[in-house]
């Protein structure tokens, strides 16, 4: 029972706290799975990459994953309930309270802060996500300024660049870009 | 009966389309619950659009949660978040089974690797998009600055870095009130 009781309180949080969306929740999903030794931080940044071509919400894809991977198919099951229950709950609550939502200055001072404490989560996860993909380890080593060469994963760090360039300025969409990198990937990254 | 069915189909077509971050969604969402559907009117989706955005969870789902609640109650919300997750959880799944094989391909490792550097450069965007949007003054500057590097460098738990805003937005909030920049 034990594994099954980690994941609901654990992914229970996630969505309480899940502001800003699925990808201000990907930092606190890494937290927990290497807390917990679930996955490595390989493996989770090819989870994210998973939940990128995959249907569904990244958040949900996310849950659905490291819930299966820790405690199987009941795991997985427990996991996307758990994540999407705040949300469901605190929805409801608002909608039953509230006839036209306006904020309340209340919510209005704490969503001042938060909003741009989201945006703090979102640029953490890409630090993580580079960690295992563009750079060869983590961005607090010495060795990116000894060998700069070796730290950097020339090829990925080519089409990171290069995604920024087609996504910032040319507009090109997001799922367009990542089917392109993946075929790309596929015939040139060995 | 049957409007509990078209919630659940009409929000499984929006959670196979979702991908990613999921804000590309919006068009979607609006064309099929305001013109195709007429469940809600725009007006009615701003502000079912507003509570989404202020509440934690991703907005697809929230989306889902509030347009079922508001045309079947409970079941409504049940049947529709229902149909906006089972597209995720199915194929996440069926990946999963099919892992190893996934593995042993060179070609797939190699897409793996694309996709990845491909998703970090994809999320910078959407931070860099969203820092343009909400970094207005010293204030946002500064809580979006803490609120990564205690992340990154502290290795702290993301959820303290959402607390942190929580309380560091009422502060201000009493700050500017005492000022007299408020009422």
């Amino acid at each position: 029972m034990m594994p099954f009781f980690n994941l609901f309180a654990i992914f229970f949080q996630i969505g309480f706290f899940g502001f800003g969306g699925g990808y201000a929740m990907l930092p606190m999903i890494f937290h927990h799975v290497q807390q917990f030794g679930i996955m490595t931080a390989a493996e989770f940044s090819r989870l994210v990459a998973l939940s990128q071509v995959t249907p569904g919400p990244i958040a949900v894809n996310a849950a659905t994953y490291v819930g299966y991977r820790y405690a199987g198919f009941g795991g997985a099951l427990i996991a996307t309930v758990a994540v999407v229950l705040p949300a469901f709950i605190l929805v409801l609550i608002s909608m039953h309270f509230i006839k036209k939502f306006e904020e309340s200055k209340a919510l209005d001072a704490v969503l001042y802060g938060i909003r741009p404490a989201t945006l703090g989560l979102i640029a953490s996860a890409v630090i993580f996500l580079s960690e295992t993909s563009i750079l060869n380890g983590p961005i607090i080593s010495v060795s990116l300024f000894e060998n700069a060469s070796d730290y950097i994963n020339r090829l990925p760090f080519a089409f990171f660049i290069g995604t920024i360039i087609l996504a910032g300025k040319l507009k090109i969409g997001p799922i367009k870009l990542t089917l392109l990198a993946g075929a790309a990937g596929a015939l040139f990254i060995r | 009966m049957k409007l509990l069915f078209e919630l659940f189909f009409t929000f499984l077509k929006i959670g196979t389309f979702t991908f990613g971050g999921g804000y590309a969604m919006l068009p979607l969402i609006r064309k099929a619950v305001v013109e195709e559907k007429a469940w809600m009117t725009d007006d009615e989706m701003v502000d079912c659009l507003a509570l989404s955005q202020s509440l934690p969870g991703v907005l697809a789902v929230n989306t889902a949660i509030y347009i079922g609640n508001k045309k079947r109650r409970f079941m409504g919300s049940l049947a529709a978040t229902f149909g906006v997750t089972l597209p995720a959880f199915v194929s996440i799944i069926i990946i999963l089974l099919f892992l190893d094989r996934i593995e042993e391909n060179i070609y797939m490792l190699g897409a793996f690797e694309g996709i990845k550097a491909a998703s970090a450069a994809l999320i910078a965007v959407a931070a860099y998009n969203l820092g343009k949007r909400i970094l207005k003054g010293k204030f946002e500057i500064l809580i979006a600055a803490i609120s990564f590097i205690i992340i990154v460098f502290a290795g702290i738990n993301a959820v303290w870095g959402i607390v942190f805003g929580g309380f560091a937005g009422i502060g201000s909030y009493w700050y500017r009130q005492k000022k007299g920049d408020i009422r």
